[in-house]
């Protein structure tokens, strides 16, 4: 499908294969928009499509990480970090909205851990285009930054991975452990309205809900476009052979970097939009376990796809509602054995078991890898 | 609505069993306005934002007219807008750190002025001055302990240290803060770690050589369940701050334990947390059979004032601010982990969230809301 | 003085702890290159054997039997858990060689699944092991200072298991065949050796130490089904620091984070005690990406 273009042969894409590749691309874009855009809000109640939401958020990450991942090579165990640090630039200016509205000069958090002027770096926040533009920006750069240092020396593999998951680790006891800043493990709640509009109103829910669509298909079609571009094609040059990459003469630790930064800004776009409709964003959503989860969505729609993601973010989060819901007591086993069977059953995810397939019946010859399973086949630490 | 995975599970299945022991026996005898109870179980998973999901279900998509949920503050401040001004109450069953008052939640643990404040005091009645406090790192400990300092420093007394330990990710390793206890000379630690904590706190303090008679310490988050898992001969004499004990001498609690122990194992035991979530529910469906309805508006009116013989006593919802007046009782552990009372109010303490009553405590009484 | 010498003592401790934790992953991270996340798990599974062997000594010899069964309960963790691991290993990690990212999230489904099924065996609730008599208390150096038996035989289990571990690999035949396959598979294939088979048995041993370190753990705190989630990421830095594949490397990154842990946070807070101690291994990681002791390039 999509990924045939600038993946197959050694050909550069002419400006006219790019072309068709977007087109193609265009297709999903459709398809996505007209489910989740039009069929969902007329069949779904207003909480499962706030769920629906919700999941989308976590799509965006996923897409992200697939840039840096499924294309890159790099698995990132703390991509939190830049979810938390997108939702947190919202939260912050949604908490002081809250508190003028009801008079006070600072959150009620604050009030209570004993401090009476707004810290230095909350007073940005008080600007709503500034804390838009933070959103994007903060995990942006410092991600670059961040990336920059880990990849310079190049750190690679599962040690990138541990690193990752320790910033992730590292972030969330901080937030916990500056309550009088950052509202603790409480995480930043109870916002009342952003852009004027009464967050709790249904008509709220539903703009942001559809903000949310067009974020995610914006997000997609970027990734496209960057996966498809000539830096793409470094990408997944740097995936399947770094070292091949560095001797051609290209700076692979800045290219690593910039991916990162792509995909940290995607993250933080999806936490903003998470703080919004979920209503918290708090130390949880940061830590460990979150970021492990988003690998899972990667994992379960198929890496080195763009669809995947998608997909794999809208089972997952479905499943896991549906499980939990059922089987309150036990749903953690199928959650375990989901991530056991998605690595073992079919490691090139769900979308790279359809490619497959699809090739299999089109009478293909199956030599020409996948991405996913390139990606599968390439990884070395 | 409660964890029953993740590292809060722990204390909150104890919590959805008696809340479930209450349901049935209430459908036993009949129910409520001649419908039975049926609950919904969902699991917040031990993280936020996984509660005000499921908050938003239960509300918006199941209706139910009320959720008995949640254990830590920071459950509860995520699913507070979402009841805010719906067609569901919140009952809230664990001791929390006050300054809070929502028309749609009910709290039917201690707020500070129920625990904490009469502690501090009885305390330092026996002639405890330096206070060393101790907590896990999230919004109770530090907000309890904001309130103990104002208090300590009105009646003169001093606090040596204040530490806290992260609540997860954390490798419980006490050995630092040991060392900073004994080196601060503290004649009473003011412990207000949580669950899990506890065990390797009391354990290193023990093998540290400070046992009861050495160091008295005092917790506010020690249950029986958790006191029998830290092990009796640990914590014996140690004492803890409760508005409820297993042991508690009321007709009311010997039948609540007994069910409790018939329903669940005998093995299994109550405490203050586990009591309050049983009363939640009683005083939910005194207050719908009263009003013959289970509408939000018409319930709300029926619970104001509405008294109940709890297992903890006398229990009376304040008109005021949607708390209940508890019975405020010092506890000293045994070495079978049950808890003897050694010191109790008089009568039932009323409920002041934001510790208008006290004049040392300004600065709190300040953030009550001004609606 | 007091204060400095119980702070030595503490960092030693703690860094004794870490090693025990992370040495099994320095052989399934650092040899076989296996990511393996549910080690922590491992962990668990060696503290509740502890708990379920305390259950059935003082149920057969009554009170006599809480002061004895700690004994039995190292060898039969490390073989409860050596046996799970060798049980993984051939079932699923055995399809994921040359996969490290793959393996790791298997095993946090792994991770996943043993929590929840030590919930549905055990129950939600924690449970406690008794702490037996001789490992109560502690020598009082002084009025400050009091060295804890349980940390004492803390120390002592790891100087153990670490001589173990390389009498093992250095002395013994089956050593001689783990070096064989980890550097160099197919030659040692060629000669003969049954590379499976040693990977099994790695695999089982990193495992088994996982399981000594869950009855140490026990004698500290409590044991719950997420008790070895807690120390997985500072076990993964500790091996990372020191050097994949290299056991110094990973004995003096332990006592290093020990050390720079308790000292950190005595001067600041437990929280950013832990974080400051991160973000300096992760710094350091910028000057000697391979670790403290590196391998050799050829």
């Amino acid at each position: 499908m999509e990924q045939t273009i600038g993946t197959q042969r050694g050909l550069a894409p002419t400006p006219a294969s790019r072309l068709i590749g977007l087109a193609q691309g265009l297709l999903p874009v459709v398809v996505l928009a007209v489910v989740l855009g039009v069929i969902a809000p007329m069949v779904l109640s207003d909480f499962r499509l706030s769920l629906l939401g919700k999941f989308m958020c976590f799509a965006m990450i996923a897409i992200g990480l697939d840039l840096i991942w499924g294309y890159t090579g790099m698995l990132s165990l703390g991509h939190g970090v830049w979810f938390g640090l997108g939702g947190y630039a919202l939260a912050m200016h949604m908490k002081i909205v809250a508190a003028q509205e009801l008079g006070d000069p600072i959150p009620d958090f604050m009030t209570w851990s004993g401090i009476h002027a707004l810290p230095f770096f909350w007073k940005p926040f008080v600007s709503l285009p500034v804390s838009l533009a933070a959103v994007v920006l903060v995990p942006g750069i410092l991600a670059f930054c961040f990336g920059l240092l880990v990849f310079r020396s190049r750190v690679k593999g599962a040690y990138f991975s541990i690193i990752t998951q320790a910033l992730a680790l590292s972030l969330s006891i901080m937030i916990v452990g500056k309550q009088e800043w950052t509202g603790g493990t409480n995480g930043l709640t109870s916002y009342t309205s952003l852009f004027g509009m009464n967050l709790m109103s249904p008509a709220t829910q539903h703009t942001l809900y559809y903000a949310t669509v067009i974020a995610l298909l914006v997000i997609y079609l970027a990734a496209k476009w960057i996966v498809s571009s000539p830096f793409g094609r470094v990408m997944i040059a740097i995936r399947d052979d770094e070292d091949r990459v560095r001797f051609t003469g290209y700076n692979v630790g800045v290219v690593k970097a910039i991916v990162f930064a792509i995909s940290a800004m995607f993250a933080g776009v999806a936490g903003a939009l998470f703080a919004t409709q979920v209503g918290i964003i708090s130390p949880a959503d940061i830590a460990i376990v979150p970021s492990i989860e988003f690998v899972l969505l990667v994992a379960v729609g198929g890496r080195g796809t763009l669809l995947g993601p998608i997909i794999g973010a809208l089972l997952v989060g479905g499943a896991r509602s549906a499980l939990s819901e059922n089987f309150p007591a036990s749903w953690q086993f199928f959650y375990g054995a989901l991530f056991v069977g998605a690595v073992l059953l079919f490691p090139a995810g769900l979308v790279g078991v359809v490619q497959q397939q699809w090739k299999r019946w089109r009478g293909k010859s199956s030599k020409i890898a996948t991405p996913a399973s390139m990606a599968v086949s390439t990884e070395e630490v | 609505m409660h964890s029953l995975s993740g590292v809060m599970s722990i204390s909150e299945k104890a919590v959805v069993d008696a809340e479930q022991l209450a349901i049935a026996e209430i459908n036993a005898a009949g129910g409520v306005n001649g419908k039975k109870m049926v609950p919904i179980v969902e699991d917040g998973a031990s993280d936020p934002a996984t509660f005000a999901e499921k908050a938003k279900k239960l509300v918006q998509s199941d209706k139910v007219p009320v959720v008995f949920g949640c254990w830590t503050s920071s459950s509860r401040k995520a699913v507070r807008p979402v009841f805010k001004g719906s067609a569901s109450l919140l009952f809230y069953p664990v001791q929390y750190e006050g300054l809070e008052m929502d028309s749609n939640i009910y709290y039917i643990g201690a707020t500070t002025n129920q625990q904490i404040v009469p502690s501090v005091e009885y305390l330092m009645g026996q002639g405890k001055k330096n206070f060393f406090l101790l907590g896990s790192d999230y919004v109770f400990p530090r907000t309890a302990n904001g309130i103990i300092k104002a208090q300590v420093g009105a009646a003169g007394g001093k606090i040596l240290g204040e530490e806290y330990v992260p609540l997860s990710g954390g490798s419980n390793d006490f050995s630092t803060v040991i060392s900073k206890i004994k080196s601060s000379g503290t004649d009473i630690v003011y412990n207000t770690l949580n669950g899990d904590s506890n065990v390797a706190f009391f354990k290193q303090l023990r093998d540290a050589g400070l046992t009861a008679d050495k160091l008295t310490t005092c917790s506010v988050s020690i249950a029986e369940e958790e006191a029998r898992a830290i092990g009796g001969d640990i914590l014996k004499d140690h004492l803890v701050a409760w508005n409820y004990y297993q042991t508690t001498k009321l007709p009311a609690n010997d039948k609540f334990v007994a069910a409790y122990k018939a329903k669940f194992g005998a093995n299994r035991v109550t405490g203050d947390p586990i009591e309050a979530a049983y009363t939640g529910v009683y005083l939910w469906s005194m207050a719908a059979n009263k009003a013959k309805s289970t509408d939000v508006a018409e319930v709300r009116k029926a619970l104001s004032g509405l008294t109940f013989e709890a297992p903890e006593g006398t229990v009376t919802v304040s008109p005021k601010n949607n708390h209940i007046s508890k019975t405020f009782r010092m506890g000293k552990i045994r070495t079978d982990g049950l808890i003897d009372e050694i010191y109790a109010t008089p009568k039932p303490v009323e409920p002041d969230p934001f510790l208008e009553t006290y004049p040392w405590a300004k600065e709190f009484a300040k953030q009550k809301p001004a609606s | 003085m007091d204060i400095v010498l119980s702070q030595l003592f503490n960092g030693l401790s703690y860094g004794s702890i870490l090693l025990l934790v992370a040495v099994g992953l320095a052989f399934s991270f650092g040899l076989m290159n296996v990511i393996n996340m549910a080690h922590g798990e491992f962990i668990m599974v060696g503290a509740y054997t502890a708990y379920v062997l305390e259950q059935v000594f003082t149920g057969a010899l009554g009170p006599a039997g809480a002061s004895i069964y700690f004994v039995a309960a190292i060898p039969v963790a490390f073989v409860i858990a050596g046996i799970m691991g060798m049980i993984l290993e051939r079932t699923l990690i055995r399809r994921l060689y040359g996969r490290p990212l793959d393996t790791l999230l298997a095993t946090w489904g792994v991770s996943l699944l043993l929590q929840q099924g030590a919930r549905s065996l055990f129950g939600a609730q924690n449970v406690q092991v008794t702490v037996p008599n001789w490992l109560r208390g502690g020598i009082d150096v002084s009025g400050q200072f009091t060295m804890p038996y349980s940390r004492l035989f803390i120390l002592v289990l790891v100087t153990a298991c670490v001589a173990g571990v390389y009498y093992y690999i250095g002395k013994t035949a089956a050593g001689r065949r783990m070096r064989a396959v980890m550097q160099n598979r197919e030659v040692a294939n060629a000669l003969g050796v049954d590379a499976p088979r040693v990977d099994m048995l790695t695999f089982g041993l990193a495992s088994g130490l996982a399981g000594i370190a869950g009855c140490a753990l026990a004698l500290l705190g409590s044991v719950g089904p997420t008790l070895g989630t807690k120390w997985i990421v500072d076990a993964f830095l500790v091996v990372i620091l020191g050097g994949i594949g290299q056991l110094v490397g990973t004995i003096v990154a332990a006592l290093s984070i020990g050390w720079g842990n308790v000292i950190l946070e005595f001067f600041s807070t437990a929280a950013l005690g832990k974080v400051l101690v991160f973000l300096i291994v992760i710094a350091f990681l910028q000057f000697r990406p391979a670790g403290i002791v590196s391998r050799r390039g050829r």
